[in-house]
């Protein structure tokens, strides 16, 4: 590589054609791949004239439907992408052993268990699961939006700009070849000199800052815009495991974004934060990266166990059982989340007494999470049990979960973790429970609450199918890697000598196909469900003879959600309105206030997507400009004024009259 | 605390509907999570600081680098600032645009104050060569106290802009909402202000 | 619905079956990883207590109560049960106490700084055995064994005698890493600058697989090592044959051996400079560099004041040895004005760096 001018140095940074890997087939044909689709979809989208429709209805709309809807998008392309690789680790793994080196070279296969597990965490199982909260959390309150409309659509633009990022790295230099947490002294300038791990850290930072405020906005939203009578203790389950984990984030995120901030000033500036040299100490990061990492992991799982709280209630027809200890559960298991950091690096050398407290708090956390499960079970008892979509999933995710509690527990116990930790044992411990339980659970959701979103329901064929490959496919994929781990097999190997553990990861791989295989029906299933919407159309906006307010509006609900807010008087205040024998109002209607759409968010985070892509390739006028134009917008932002409007009161009684002629053809 | 303000205009007595609910505005405990989250952030700075805050990488130690009265001299001017600020939400209550305008602009001023003679400090810090490179303990207090002057530096900019909107619009309901949080923001820097104080400087050079 | 509760059922002997003839972690060696393995059997005896009903009345009551079958009890309203209630918060707090207990005393007897009280489960350590001493550094990308009282090192290959208790001193030269033998103990981290302790004994005699368990970059697949475990005579010529092998590692040598290699052959040393294990925990092979242990004394009495500011790149460990060309840096300048020996030098109880040492 020759010398660079000056002038090139300043106007690009590091960045130079060598970084563009038009060497590596791999990447070219990917690159091939992910072109031609954009292409076929910018024509679709030209094809339909739809492009007016896309910015102002959907990239501008502060709605918090639209919002939930597009971070559902979010997570299935990149659950695409998150997949993909993992289907690459599993070949390579499958074939590499002793002459055989696989065709992953180390340093393409580290980037991509690293890419892994930041996507499916950062950009597949966190907007699925904001996505699910912001969608259904204010209509179950019979909110009209979140408290802060404006911030939901900058908070959704910032994710997806992280995730942007993130998909950049492929194409343009390299991603992290540190594991998904970088570890320093590993991920430190002087081990990682690339710009693999600046591309974690802003991913990671501007996907952050959507996450933090879009945490802020959702306790806002229930603590403040709850319908009159809602108590606390009268709010659904989801929407109380919905607040606990918007607690969480708000607790934990800022621990992430200071630490990856002393990450990169060591990096940027060469403090001495985690280095060797002048007296840093790394142990501080590994402390600090989990004191904010395993809170995620239940700011992951406690939405959805409040998925199947609504699920088993609704499919069995009967009230939840034991909701107070529900709720007392889930507070119990926000406040134990915080001291149990130190369970994921007991191998560190704290000494005895520090690893058992750690290892028995953990333990604890497996009691109210028990009498969760045992509340689902007993509400299953003296129900009436219909095996819809949803409560297939919720079944899969009881009989799944357990096993993966079972095995998490046992590696809370210290010294099995010392044989056990690092290893295949701990990797399929956490698949077990995140594929068994988040995985699970947001496909419970959409089941679920796809026919509010649509107006009508989701194939069930096809879901089926989806269902049983996804279940099928995990428990074989997996339970190899269970045997592996007590093989002693160490995860993020490239590369194996022991011929006799080929069969397993064989095995492992012909069954992560079969989970394609499942995400594939679920893509058909939504194809499927669109075409014959006619037949699966539920025009009565309540096809589960549902329980919570979300039913009681339109399917799909009115950009105003409720025409008149509803009050509450019990716990699953739907089921109560229908009991003492509703009657939806039919006249009488009023003008509605709601907040004006805005291009600000997505503008704003556009703005920080190129900072970041800046501060990645050290091209330092494009930072400093792109900062200054950030704050410049914000500010501007702030001069406008103008951001309310109203519903006029004759638009309300369009929509609600069609609504009700729609019921009357129904015959409800 | 939660009245909620509701008119029955029509339909009054149905048990499932309220006619109109005009949920209380959320912006203040919004913004007080918000402030909880940066305190998290300045947490994490403090921890990093008290456990590196002794590995002066054979290099210079407070006791050789901290200004103590100059430091008080800052420490002077934020909380002054923080009482001017005090003045202008005083003047707000009483609906005096041109009294809250002129206690705002000597808030500002005060930061001001406060930030040069922070910058003036970190200057000289680098000059005699303890820049945040030296040793884990600069590191970590070139992070600490720094992260708060961006802070303190962004309250600025956003006070300047609040001036305007107020000298434009006056003091409407939303810029009287603005205010009150840019008071919330600015006092919570006063309070970690006062622990960098206690924790950095002064236990640092007694230590 | 239920059909998938079999089928898994159906799943799990086979899957015991093979894992049982060849799973390491379940057939160990060392008594060490034998109790290990032990704690991981009870605990998950302990946990099916609670599972396998869950399991079970999963699949029964969603067969009993589904939709179709008229002839179950419904009833919508049921929603508490004081009783029952109070017996699913007690059951798996009964199995936590109980497994509190084992993890509490199983941590503490466990415990890799801990000596050694037995051999095995029916030998107890007998009074005039000395512990074999090794001192293990994981370098990039391979491993380095220094048997101080035997004056020889060994790279890629370690062996031990059985039935004697082994004492590790762990380190790493520039990234976290952890020393691994399933077959002998659990693993524990190699921390660069700091140093990490295990006691472990291996009782049956055979080659075995150690490695490293954290990943640590590029050559980390093939970061393996023999680890044999011979009877007292076979060591003993396993010793003298590397004493004949030749060689010294001294510093220069080290310092050679740091650089990052993948697949290094195995490698044996006739003698090592003394005290260089001690220099590698305290990154100061190279001996332009400063001690952490020296730094840290010096700290501890309040630092160099404004006189050691420019004494930089005696502490520069990372930027030498940097695993590819990062852009060169203009803020390590090199020592300007030189530090008197008595600053520098440690005093007798001057504190080891990191807590991990006791």
């Amino acid at each position: 590589m020759q010398e660079r001018s000056d002038l090139m140095q300043a106007l690009f940074g590091r960045l130079t054609l060598d970084a563009i890997p038009y060497h590596e087939p791999i990447l070219v044909w990917t690159f091939v791949a992910a072109a031609a689709l954009g292409m076929a979809l910018l024509a679709y989208i030209q094809k339909k004239r739809a492009w007016g429709t896309l910015w102002n209805d959907w990239f501008c709309s502060i709605d918090h439907k639209k919002i939930g809807v597009m971070y559902m998008v979010l997570g299935i392309v990149m659950l695409l992408r998150g997949f993909a690789d993992a289907m690459m680790m599993r070949a390579q793994q499958a074939i590499a052993f002793g002459d055989a080196t696989g065709y992953l070279p180390p340093h393409h296969y580290d980037q991509i268990f690293t890419a892994h597990g930041v996507i499916m965490i950062f950009f597949v199982a966190m907007p699925f699961v904001t996505g699910l909260m912001n969608y259904v959390v204010p209509l179950q309150i019979g909110a009209r939006d979140v408290a802060f409309p404006f911030l939901n659509n900058f908070s959704f633009w910032m994710t997806t700009a992280g995730a942007v990022l993130v998909m950049l790295s492929l194409f343009v230099g390299e991603f992290a070849t540190t594991g998904w947490l970088a570890y320093p002294p590993l991920s430190s300038i002087a081990y990682s000199p690339g710009v693999g791990v600046d591309y974690y850290i802003w991913a990671l930072q501007i996907a952050g800052v959507g996450t933090l405020l879009s945490g802020v906005n959702l306790i806002v939203t229930i603590v403040k815009m709850r319908a009159p009578g809602m108590t606390l203790m009268k709010m659904p389950v989801f929407t109380w495991t919905a607040l606990c984990t918007n607690v969480l984030i708000v607790a934990a995120f800022p621990v992430l974004t200071a630490v990856l901030a002393l990450l990169s000033l060591d990096r940027y500036l060469g403090t001495a934060f985690f280095t060797n040299d002048f007296g840093g100490n790394a142990m501080m990061y590994v402390n600090l990266i989990w004191i904010w990492g395993h809170p995620e992991v239940y700011i992951l799982i406690l939405p959805i166990f409040g998925v199947f709280s609504e699920v088993v209630s609704t499919f069995c027809g009967k009230r939840l059982f034991g909701y107070a200890s529900m709720v007392y559960a889930t507070v119990v298991i926000t406040i134990l989340s915080y001291l149990v950091w130190l369970h994921h690096f007991f191998t560190m050398g704290s000494g005895a007494s520090v690893n058992s407290f750690f290892g028995i708090t953990t333990m604890i956390i497996s009691i109210p999470t028990g009498a969760k499960m045992f509340n689902w079970l007993f509400t299953m008892y003296r129900g009436r049990i219909r095996f819809e979509l949803p409560m297939l999933w919720t079944l899969g995710f009881m009989l799944t979960f357990v096993v993966g509690g079972m095995t998490g527990v046992l590696l809370a116990v210290p010294p099995a973790d010392f044989v056990l930790h690092n290893s295949l044992f701990l990797i399929a411990h956490f698949h077990n429970v995140i594929i068994g339980g988040v995985v699970f659970g947001v496909f419970a959701g959409i089941n679920y609450w796809f026919p509010k979103v649509a107006g009508f329901k989701l194939d069930e064929f096809w879901g089926k199918v989806s269902f049983w490959c996804w279940l099928v496919g995990f428990w074989v994929a997996f339970m190899p890697l269970y045997v592996l781990g007590l093989m002693g097999v160490t995860r993020r190997v490239s590369h194996f000598e022991d011929a006799s553990l080929q069969i397993w990861f064989q095995i492992a791989a012909v069954c992560a196909v079969l989970i394609g295989l499942g995400i594939l029906a679920f893509l058909v299933q939504i194809f499927v469900s669109i075409r014959r919407r006619e037949r699966l159309r539920d025009a009565t906006g309540d096809p589960w003879n549902g329980r919570t307010l979300e039913w009681s509006t339109a399917s799909p609900p009115p950009a105003y959600n409720f025409a008149f807010t509803p009050r509450v008087h019990e716990q699953d205040a739907w089921f109560d309105m229908k009991q003492r024998g509703y009657r939806r109002p039919v006249a009488g209607f009023v003008p509605i206030h709601m907040p004006k759409n805005t291009a600000a968010g997505i503008v704003l985070a556009g703005i920080s997507l190129v900072c970041g892509f800046a501060l990645i390739w050290h091209i330092g006028w494009l930072a400093a400009a792109s900062f200054v134009g950030l704050v410049a917008g914000a500010i501007a932002h702030t001069f406008n004024y103008d951001r309310d409007c109203h519903i006029p009161a004759e638009v309300v009684t369009r929509s609600e009259d069609r609504r009700t002629r729609q019921l009357a053809a129904t015959g409800a | 605390m939660t009245q909620l303000r509701t008119s029955l205009a029509l339909d009054a007595d149905s048990p499932f509907h309220v006619a109109e609910h005009h949920p209380e505005n959320g912006t203040m405990l919004g913004f007080w999570l918000y402030l909880m989250s940066d305190c998290l952030i300045f947490a994490v700075l403090f921890a990093m600081y008290s456990v590196l805050g002794g590995n002066y990488a054979a290099g210079p130690a407070p006791k050789d680098l901290f200004d103590l009265p100059l430091v008080a001299l800052n420490t002077g001017f934020l909380l002054l600032s923080s009482i001017t600020y005090g003045f202008a939400m005083l003047e707000m209550a009483r609906n005096r645009k041109q009294a809250t305008l002129a206690w705002l602009a000597v808030t500002g001023l005060f930061g001001a104050a406060f930030i040069f003679v922070e910058l003036y400090e970190f200057a000289h810090l680098i000059h005699e060569g303890a820049g945040p490179q030296r040793s884990a303990f600069l590191s970590s207090f070139f992070t600490l106290v720094g992260t708060h002057g961006l802070h303190v530096s962004f309250g600025i900019v956003w006070l300047t802009t609040l001036m305007v909107q107020v000298a434009q619009r006056g003091l409407t309901v939303e810029n009287r909402r603005r205010l009150s949080c840019l008071s919330l923001f600015w006092h919570f820097l006063d309070v970690i202000w006062i622990g960098v104080f206690t924790y950095v400087y002064l236990m640092g050079v007694l230590r | 619905m239920s059909a998938r509760f079999p089928l898994r059922l159906s799943l799990l002997p086979p899957i015991a079956l093979l894992a049982g003839c060849q799973a390491v972690v379940l057939q160990p060696s060392g008594d060490i990883a034998a109790q290990q393995r032990d704690l991981v059997v009870a605990s998950t005896v302990l946990m099916l207590l609670v599972i396998v009903p869950v399991m079970v009345l999963t699949a029964v009551f969603a067969w009993r109560y589904r939709a179709g079958n008229r002839d179950a009890a419904y009833d919508p309203e049921w929603s508490h049960s004081t009783q029952l209630e109070l017996a699913i918060w007690a059951a798996p707090l009964l199995i936590v106490i109980a497994l509190g207990a084992l993890t509490w005393i199983g941590t503490h007897t466990l415990d890799p700084f801990r000596p050694l009280s037995r051999i095995d489960a029916s030998r107890g350590l007998p009074a005039e055995v000395k512990p074999l001493k090794v001192q293990v550094v994981a370098l990039d990308w391979k491993w380095l064994f220094i048997y101080p009282d035997h004056g020889i090192a060994s790279v890629g290959e370690m062996a031990a005698p059985v039935d004697v208790p082994i004492e590790f001193d762990i380190t790493a030269s520039t990234v976290m890493n952890a020393f691994f033998v399933p077959a002998l103990a659990g693993q524990i981290y190699a921390m660069p600058g700091m140093q990490t302790k295990l006691h472990a004994v291996i009782n049956r005699a055979g080659d075995y697989e150690g490695f490293s368990a954290n990943y640590s970059g590029e050559g980390f697949s093939d970061m393996r090592f023999r680890f044999a475990g011979m009877s007292a005579a076979d060591f003993d010529r396993w010793a003298a044959s590397v004493k004949r092998a030749g060689g010294t590692l001294d510093r220069a040598e080290y310092l050679r051996l740091e650089k990052p290699s993948v697949r290094e052959p195995v490698r044996h040393y006739a003698r090592v400079t003394e005290g260089l294990f001690d220099a590698v925990v305290n990154l100061c092979v190279e001996p332009s560099k400063m001690c952490m242990r020296d730094m840290m004394a010096i700290d501890a009495r309040g630092g160099l004041g404004l006189a050691g500011i420019y004494n930089v790149s005696r502490l520069a460990y990372d930027q030498p040895r940097a695993r590819s060309a990062a852009p060169a840096r203009e803020e390590y300048v090199t020592a300007l004005c030189a530090v008197g020996p008595e600053a520098t030098a440690a005093p007798a109880d001057a504190p080891l760096y990191g807590f991990a040492v006791r």
